[in-house]
């Protein structure tokens, strides 16, 4: 296990050097001078000069590289344009909102979609299941933004039930955190409890026919039982790889939906760094969520041997 | 003889072709109603100038923030122009970026993938590149790669393409892994047939029906990824009229005209529920292995 463990994070490290390779290379072979294109049309030779100083690009590119490589390695991404201020002091700054956002998305998104999934596969064929497939082939379809909209239109303009925007934090106020959060969370989360109750209604479809399960059934247990003791916990090694696959969607995912309800998330900072060109922004966020996504992977990879004792590499 | 080099009648073949074509709808019904959006958009792609009741670029400041009326049927937006051919245009940005987009990140990907398959020490080398690209969100990368390109569409494709490509190198490649074992090809080579053959003759059929399917998806997530750029401010040129771009610029007049960024959307999520209906139905159709997983 623990050779196990030790072996798969060490497989990580290849893959946090393409990641870096990647950011570093993004700049520099974007057509045009990069420091020119940060700078704006309006700058002056000096502030091209002074931006270009600032990110190290009058050095020999090796160099640039590594001295670059060693300051993600010491934690430090840089520092931004507009507001001098060290990139991770601004991913600090903005995290919680965009923290919150995807994590009630996760547990609602499971909450809805695991019991849709093994619903439809009990009822497999029929008008149950049929209507979680068709639910979840348009909660793949419609985009996060559409969707965003419409719920406003629905449930914020026309039922005001809910604020248009804005972000409240849980730990000023709970209750206008919800509030506020609602309609984020359905938007984003629809197109997870789409992929999880179609993951779900596919891997319980495929246990059920198991024998054990016959066994279970013959033995006189209750069908709740069946169906939640022993169908959906083997069915919970594809559920849990649905979820890390989700993480990346996730990520995107936030970036829209921030936009669209105005919460001062990492999105929005990306969006904003984007507006202005603040390059070191871009590049340090994009470093930051390949880190998250390479992490949770890894968690996700370690939490398979726990779940399932057959799992060995 | 001679009976049999006659032309067949149309009266054998017909009916037969009629039972295929009834059989196709009553089987996949979804996926014959996502052919048929898709027609209808690339029509409108197409015929956009004809059918467009006017030019969407055009600005008539007297008639801001019209509702839907007989001349403007999806009403006008802030700056007076019409709502409706402005949505018809729409099309065409998105049809454009999703076949371009599915058909170079197939192209590229089946290169790669095909490379990375049969040569060996190339292949550890492409896969952990490979991983790492897909360790990068790919609408960030896409964002990333726009806003230092300059905004122009081809730079939209091309940063969109960028990210798609390791996923179709992976299928590519499994593709490639499952072929070499089957005992054809092994018997291929054991006659001596020389790798570039075995690679046309044998593993590029067996990847052709899933790279169709993978090519749908690809096309759907592609047109999703440049409405997300553009709506963020970082896709296709804001004077070009893409769905993306009209609900970013309706964005601050909601409350007031909700329909100029609800109509837009309206026709990117039926345009991207259409392309994934199709797919779901060419791999019930095509990857009968896939399709039962799912």
């Amino acid at each position: 296990m623990l050779a196990f463990v030790v072996q798969r994070v060490l497989a990580t490290i290849p893959v946090m050097g393409v990641v870096a390779f990647v950011v570093f290379l993004l700049l520099r072979l974007s057509p045009g001078d990069p420091a020119a294109v940060i700078a704006g049309d309006y700058a002056t030779a000096e502030q091209v000069e002074r931006i270009r100083a600032q990110l190290g690009l009058n050095l020999p590119i090796y160099s640039q590289f590594f001295t670059w490589l060693g300051q993600i390695l010491r934690g430090d991404l840089g520092v931004s344009i507009f507001s001098n201020l060290p990139v991770t002091t601004l991913i600090a700054q903005r995290i919680e909102p965009t923290l919150m956002l995807a994590l009630t998305t996760i547990v609602f998104s499971i909450v809805v979609a695991v019991p849709l999934g093994v619903l439809a596969a009990w009822k497999a064929n029929s008008w149950i299941d049929r209507a979680v497939m068709m639910f979840a082939v348009i909660g793949f379809s419609v985009p996060v933004f559409v969707l965003g909209y419409f719920l406003i239109y629905g449930f914020a303009l026309g039922l005001n039930w809910f604020p248009v925007q804005g972000y409240r934090s849980p730990f000023d106020s709970p209750a206008a955190f919800l509030h506020h959060i609602a309609l984020p969370t359905l938007t984003l989360s629809a197109i997870f409890i789409a992929l999880i109750a179609r993951i779900t209604r596919a891997t319980v479809l495929e246990v059920l026919s198991e024998d054990y399960i016959r066994t279970a059934r013959a033995k006189g247990q209750s069908e709740r039982k069946v169906l939640f003791r022993h169908a959906l916990k083997n069915a919970a090694v594809p559920i849990v790889t649905v979820i890390g696959l989700g993480v990346a969607l996730l990520i995107g995912g936030v970036v829209v939906t921030e936009s669209v309800f105005n919460i001062p998330g990492l999105g929005r900072l990306v969006v904003d760094a984007i507006l202005k060109r603040d390059y070191p922004i871009i590049q340090g966020l994009i470093l930051f969520f390949s880190f998250i996504y390479i992490v949770l992977n890894l968690l996700i990879d370690i939490a398979y041997t726990l779940l399932d004792p057959r799992i060995r590499y | 003889m001679s009976d049999l080099l006659q032309p067949r009648g149309e009266a054998v073949i017909a009916p037969r072709d009629l039972r295929g074509r009834r059989g196709l709808f009553a089987r996949q019904p979804l996926a014959v109603l996502g052919a048929a959006i898709i027609v209808v958009m690339a029509l409108a792609a197409l015929g956009a100038p004809l059918i467009a009741p006017v030019d969407p670029l055009a600005l008539d400041p007297l008639r801001r923030l019209r509702p839907p009326s007989e001349i403007n049927w999806f009403g006008t937006d802030q700056f007076g122009r019409d709502v409706f051919s402005r949505v018809v245009f729409g099309a065409r940005v998105s049809l454009i970026v999703g076949v371009a987009v599915a058909a170079l990140s197939v192209a590229i990907g089946l290169a790669i993938g095909l490379a990375a398959g049969y040569v060996h020490w190339l292949d550890a080398v492409v896969m952990r590149v490979m991983d790492g690209l897909m360790a990068i969100p790919g609408v960030l990368l896409a964002i990333a790669l726009v806003s230092l390109s300059g905004a122009s569409l081809t730079t939209v494709i091309v940063a969109i393409t960028v990210p798609e490509v390791p996923r179709v190198v992976r299928l590519v490649r499994s593709v490639v892994l499952s072929v070499r074992e089957e005992p054809y090809v092994e018997a291929a080579i054991a006659v001596g047939t020389r790798l570039p053959l075995i690679l046309v003759r044998h593993v590029l059929p067996n990847s052709i029906p899933p790279l169709i399917v993978q090519a749908t998806y690809i096309c759907a997530s592609a047109m999703l990824t440049e409405a997300i750029l553009s709506f963020l401010g970082a896709g296709t040129p804001p004077e070009i009229p893409s769905w993306g771009n009209m609900m970013a610029e309706g964005r601050l007049f909601f409350p007031i005209a909700p329909r100029i960024v609800l109509l837009p959307g309206v026709a990117l999520a039926l345009t991207i529920l259409a392309v994934n209906v199709l797919g779901d139905g060419l791999r019930d159709r095509l990857d009968p292995k896939l399709a039962k997983r799912m």
